[in-house]
């Protein structure tokens, strides 16, 4: 069987090294190539004017439409903020076990919440929330290890709480997934 | 994370249901989803949830209204309710009906997340409460209802067997058997054990000051009522009422009684507000209720509706067996209260007590020995220290002439023959008391 490949979908404009460090650190985790592909999608049609946000659910539905499932995963990544209907913003988001996800470096600055820009810690943050989302691509569901990147987070500095890496029990699980 | 939890989403739009589906997957949550009130009703006839997400603005049923429909269901689910219009009045409302809480869509996720996570280790804390309970449950054992008899223990299977049920039951047994113990059994052992076990001793009471203590009375309704009183089946309300020496009731006492069990309704005496109160019935007596129905002192009706169930409790001259255990028991229990060493009893005393016959049952056993261990050495419970091991009184005197001749050679003894004492205490005169000493022919021995 030919081994799948993750294709992290640069869909904002972001800088090459920016991305090269998320796809590195995604590889690792993952033991899988990560592939860094360019995209100009128009955005416009996926803007909400009422809420001045990206609508997740159609974003993801629109790259799920692009997407080989068989042979690849792929994630996009934004810089707009994104949605869902009953949420107010998202981070990211995914269909789980199935082969596409979104996230967002939107809410994931520091200068949103009035505070010095940091840009390391804005990579430190999309790698853990790219990897959480490649995470519920593999089948992960939330994990109760609060140092495992596939523990929830719902605020900036929840992040910044967990590691960027798997528990072990989550390691298994995406080890018995993958035989 | 949570996968004991499981939670249904009633939402009319696709797209919430959707996106609430997947966050809950991905927390590892049991979830599933209606797109109507009708459909979560359906789902709910073939399945619980633990928490329900339910739209208040629906199309036909409303979320409100599914509420009440699940709370009518007596479903223990917790109902989030949703809406997209956030109005004080709605989720006063909701909050009033019940609902454990109220959101306004969109969520904030950490909210959404928070009040899942609250919802979740509520029912998590209601599971826990509930296995706690039932520990409790399984452990529940009466005091004092101690045997290992065939007898007792068919005693304590009805016991059981009828424990869970609302049948009224009657208690039969001699005095002293321990039936208010059984009735004790059988509500400890109920649904009802979290309520009050309320009993009567309706032998003990007039009828009028019976009718009193059942029903309660209002103030002003008779001489000396100068309040309000509840009465016994009030108190019992959600418990059980237990009636002892129920034969002692008079027929106008039965009428009443019969009345109160076919509707659980009574008035207060000396009122005319009808008041409701949910108890079960156990009776106990020492007299044959049947007997008494074919003479017509107990009414056949009453009867009927009192004997659901009849346990009757052996005597213990017919449950020897059970002594020993009956005795270190009692011993246990007053050397307890007592703050005393624990003692034990001497193998010949054991025995004399297993050859009795206790006219008073159990209760005379427990006296014996609560009696013995406050006379006895504090070591061991001897033959001595128990009634019929006492020295029993000189039957050896066959006639009246005999008995008379030792008691007045004792007194004169007592008085060093002196005849003038010896005769005013024997109240007598001196000459009939020369007379007897003649007749008797007793001497002065120096």
């Amino acid at each position: 069987m030919e081994e799948k490949r993750i294709i992290l979908l640069s869909c904002g404009q972001f800088d090459r090294a920016f991305l090269k460090k998320v796809a590195l650190a995604a590889e690792a985790e993952y033991r899988h190539a990560v592939i860094t592909e360019e995209c100009h999608l128009d955005l416009n049609p996926f803007y909400n004017p009422a809420r001045r946000q990206y609508d997740g659910d159609r974003l993801l539905r629109h790259i799920h439409l692009c997407t080989d499932t068989e042979h690849e995963k792929m994630i996009g990544l934004f810089r707009v903020d994104l949605y869902i209907p009953i949420l107010t913003y998202i981070f990211g988001q995914a269909i789980l076990g199935k082969s596409v996800a979104i996230a967002s470096v939107f809410r994931l600055r520091n200068e949103l919440y009035g505070l010095k820009q940091d840009d390391n810690l804005l990579l430190i943050r999309t790698i853990k929330e790219v990897i959480h989302e490649l995470g519920h691509t593999f089948g992960l569901i939330h994990c109760h290890h609060q140092a495992c990147v596939m523990h929830s987070s719902t605020y900036a500095e929840e992040i910044d709480l967990k590691s960027s890496t798997l528990c072990p029990a989550c390691r298994s699980i995406l080890a018995d997934g993958q035989k | 994370m949570s996968d004991k939890i499981s939670i249904l989403i009633v939402d009319d739009e696709d797209s919430v249901r959707d996106s609430l589906l997947n966050w809950f997957i991905e927390d590892g949550y049991d979830v599933a989803a209606a797109e109507n009130a009708k459909k979560a009703l359906q789902m709910l006839e073939t399945r619980d949830f633990n928490i329900i997400l339910a739209d208040i603005k629906m199309p036909g049923m409303d979320g409100l209204e599914l509420h009440r429909r699940i709370r009518a269901l007596n479903r223990e689910s917790i109902v989030i309710i949703m809406t997209a219009f956030a109005s004080v009045e709605t989720a006063v409302q909701a909050l009033k009906d019940g609902a454990y809480d109220y959101v306004t869509k969109p969520f904030d996720p950490d909210d959404l997340s928070h009040l899942i996570r609250n919802a979740a280790s509520q029912i998590a804390l209601r599971n826990e409460n509930e296995a706690l309970k039932k520990r409790v449950t399984t452990l529940e054992e009466v005091d004092d209802l101690i045997g290992q008899s065939e007898a007792i223990r068919l005693v304590l299977e009805q016991v059981e067997s009828v424990a869970q049920s609302n049948a009224s039951v009657i208690i039969t047994g001699e005095s002293g058997t321990g039936k208010e113990l059984v009735a004790r059994a059988i509500h400890a052992n109920s649904s009802r054990r979290y309520f009050p076990l309320v009993s009567v001793h309706c032998g003990a009471l007039t009828e009028s000051l019976l009718e009193s203590e059942l029903f309660g009375h209002e103030k002003g309704a008779f001489t000396g009522a100068t309040f309000n009183r509840k009465g016994r089946f009030e108190m019992a309300d959600g418990g059980t009422i237990f009636l002892d020496e129920i034969a002692t009731i008079s027929p106008k006492m039965q009428i009443e009684l019969l009345r109160v069990l076919e509707t659980k309704s009574f008035v207060r005496v000396g009122g005319n507000k009808e008041i409701t109160s949910d108890f079960r019935v156990i009776c106990a007596t020492n007299r044959d209720l049947g007997s008494m129905v074919r003479s017509g002192t107990f009414r056949e009706d009453l009867y009927y509706r009192l004997n659901v169930v009849n346990i009757n409790i052996p005597p213990l001259r017919e449950r020897v067996d059970d002594i020993p255990l009956l005795v270190s028991h009692f011993i246990r229990k007053y050397c307890t209260s007592m703050s005393r060493d624990m003692i034990t009893i001497e193998p010949a005393a054991l025995k004399q007590l297993e050859k009795f016959e206790f006219p008073g049952n159990v209760r005379e056993l427990e006296n014996m020995i609560e009696r013995a261990i406050v006379i006895g050495n504090g070591r061991e419970i001897k033959l001595k220290d128990l009634p019929m091991g006492r020295e029993a009184p000189d039957t050896s005197v066959e006639s009246l002439d005999e008995l008379e001749k030792r008691h007045i050679e004792q007194i004169l003894a007592k008085y060093n023959w002196n005849v003038s004492r010896s005769a005013r205490a024997l109240n007598v005169d001196r000459v009939t008391l020369y007379n007897k000493i003649r007749k008797y022919d007793l001497k002065h021995k120096e």
